[in-house]
């Protein structure tokens, strides 16, 4: 056998499990996923034969269910605020834990952790926190009064339940966003430092004319990191309130927390509209996907600065 | 002088207080776990009186047929452990295959496994479902509900990411290396399994950890591929059905929770070092 006739055989034989696997579980699905959300594919019309192709009109109802434009409000809303949350925090953790204080490797162990655990687990925790621990503080301490009142329970009004979420995504990520800064402020010269502080700047003034400016590459990566992870949260949504609860968004009951992601679920398994659920993930997907082109277009630009 | 000191101490408690602050959550699962259901409902903020009811309740999960805890920890280690050999197995060939063969094919096969990143796991996993029945249908091959399925789901859904490492870190390989080894006498696949596949150990790390973390705490995928209350269940699927009937008894909830996070703080512990830098790489690329 000679050599390039080998080479190419090795090559298919190597690829052959991957491309296997990726075709069956993605390629496939994906393009039947598309075009299943221009039918009425359901259950019952797949199983008489009666699959039909309706065009847009999935798509349209969807536009017009009051719940879907809800839900889509609050994922831009929680995305935005989770955003700005988780990486304020972890770059306010990450200077704390690479200044010279004492025990901070454990410190930063400590931070990274609840992002090792499921986001499921980590819902039902903070549904406890929220529904017993705080309840129970407010009844102990006679100044916090308030929270002991079933009313002012946080999740149990949608405006404090989204909160409740945002707090919950921004304990659960900053650890690791945190890591990255790290890695980011680490990677500065010392040498600037020495410098800056022989010439007198503050701490201030350093972290403003050195550190933010060394850092700046990071943030790019760690911006469209938790703008997609934001986006795409359902574990904990699921957990905490699984989408509850209900409030009144033009003219008819909806669900007041229902990220995007469980609102394509439920669409799909608890309404049983499967086709209408599909050509909502559809679209989840198109909005990830010019998130995605976007990130491509910024990193582009940067390394064309370089 | 005396005002950085005053900023350190400031910074010192700061962070403390943080540290404490991150890990309370965690520390009211361990302190509620060892609580009557009565006593986590009246007192979920004072320390337990009794430690003794920690290990009942631990008992009690363990031999619950509820939550079927030890069967769910060998389905979610199984499952785990086959996912990762498997993708980092085959994605490392691939991604080798990929780099040392230039041709148009490997280039349009690389790009299309990069633009699949973005695919997202909703868009799939309606169609996804009905067609693994499908091919069940064709080949009675069964993969809802069965180890098979599941790895199967795991290995297309991990390798797109697990290929993008491998190939970033094969390209720095000298050629060098391998074309010494085909003087001597080695075949392509020998090459490969025995010089490129060890000096990969950095990446193996990343993947395994990457992949790992996101596996083991994975949530829907196993609840549309496994179901809830079958046979085959992962730890977080039992720890979601059984908070879902035993709604309000924390007591068992939280042990469920406890006995659900050991094996991951455990594992963090074991290896600290390349999970963090597993994690930080992941990110980057």
């Amino acid at each position: 056998m000679n050599i390039k006739k080998e080479n190419t055989l090795v090559f298919w034989l190597f690829l052959a499990p991957v491309l296997l696997a990726f075709a069956v579980v993605i390629v496939v699905p994906f393009f039947m996923g598309v075009f299943y959300s221009f039918t009425n594919w359901s259950s019952s019309a797949k199983a008489d034969g009666g699959l039909r192709f309706i065009g847009l009109e999935n798509y349209i109802e969807s536009f017009k269910d009051p719940a879907f434009a809800h839900s889509f409000g609050v994922t831009i809303i929680y995305t935005i605020f989770n955003m700005v949350f988780i990486n304020f925090v972890a770059f306010a953790l990450a200077l704390l834990v690479t200044s010279k204080i004492k025990l901070r490797k454990i410190y930063r162990v400590g931070f990274f952790v609840p992002n090792l655990i499921g986001g499921l687990i980590l819902g039902y925790i903070w549904q406890f926190l929220f529904n017993n621990a705080l309840p129970s503080l407010g009844k102990t301490v006679p100044a916090l009064a308030g929270l002991a009142n079933p009313e002012n329970l946080l999740l149990a009004k949608p405006a404090s339940a989204i909160a409740a979420l945002i707090i919950v995504g921004t304990w659960q990520y900053a650890g690791y966003i945190m890591m990255i800064y790290i890695a980011a402020i680490e990677n500065v010269p010392a040498e600037l430092h020495e410098a800056a502080m022989i010439d007198g700047a503050s701490p201030m003034e350093r972290l403003r004319a050195i550190t933010l400016p060394m850092a700046a590459q990071a943030f790019t990566v760690t911006m469209f990191l938790t703008l997609v992870q934001s986006f795409k949260q359902f574990d904990v949504n699921v957990s905490l309130t699984s989408g509850g609860p209900s409030t009144m968004f033009q003219g008819v009951p909806v669900l007041g927390t229902e990220l995007l992601a469980l609102n394509i679920y439920n669409t799909a398994f608890l309404s049983n509209f499967l086709a209408m659920g599909q050509a909502r993930a559809v679209v989840f997907f198109l909005v990830l996907a010019v998130i995605a082109l976007v990130q491509v277009a910024v990193n582009k630009k940067k390394e064309l600065e370089l | 002088m005396n005002r950085i000191k005053v900023g350190k101490i400031i910074a010192e408690l700061a962070t403390l207080g943080l540290f404490l602050a991150f890990l309370f959550p965690f520390f009211l699962v361990l302190i509620n776990s060892a609580k009557t259901a009565f006593e986590v409902t009246q007192y979920p903020l004072v320390m337990p009186k009794n430690w003794g009811t920690l290990f009942k309740n631990i008992a009690t999960i363990w031999t619950s047929g509820n939550i079927q805890y030890p069967a769910s920890l060998v389905s979610s280690s199984i499952i785990t452990s086959v996912s990762l050999l498997a993708i980092s197995l085959l994605s490392s060939q691939a991604a080798w295959a990929l780099v040392r063969t230039k041709t148009k094919t490997s280039n349009v096969i690389f790009f299309i496994f990069v633009a699949a990143m973005v695919i997202p796991f909703q868009i799939v996993m309606f169609p996804l479902l009905s067609w693994l029945r499908t091919i069940t249908g064709i080949t009675g091959l069964r993969l809802l509900r069965t180890y098979a399925g599941m790895i199967l789901c795991y290995v297309g859904f991990g390798v797109s990411l697990s290929i993008f490492m491998y190939h970033g870190f094969i390209k720095s390989i000298p050629v060098e290396l391998e074309e010494a080894a085909t003087i001597d006498g080695c075949s392509r696949a020998q090459i490969f399994y025995k010089i490129i596949f060890p000096v990969l150990s950095p990446i193996h790390a990343t993947v395994l950890v990457l992949n790992g973390i996101w596996i083991w705490n994975d949530f829907l995928l196993p609840l549309l591929v496994l179901g809830k209350g079958n046979a085959i269940q992962t730890i977080p699927l039992a720890v979601s059905n059984f908070a879902g009937a035993f709604v309000k008894q924390w007591d068992l909830i939280l042990t469920a929770i406890l006995l659900a996070m050991i094996p991951v703080v455990i594992c963090f512990l074991l290896a600290q070092k390349y999970i963090v830098k597993g994690m930080v790489a992941g990110s980057i690329k």
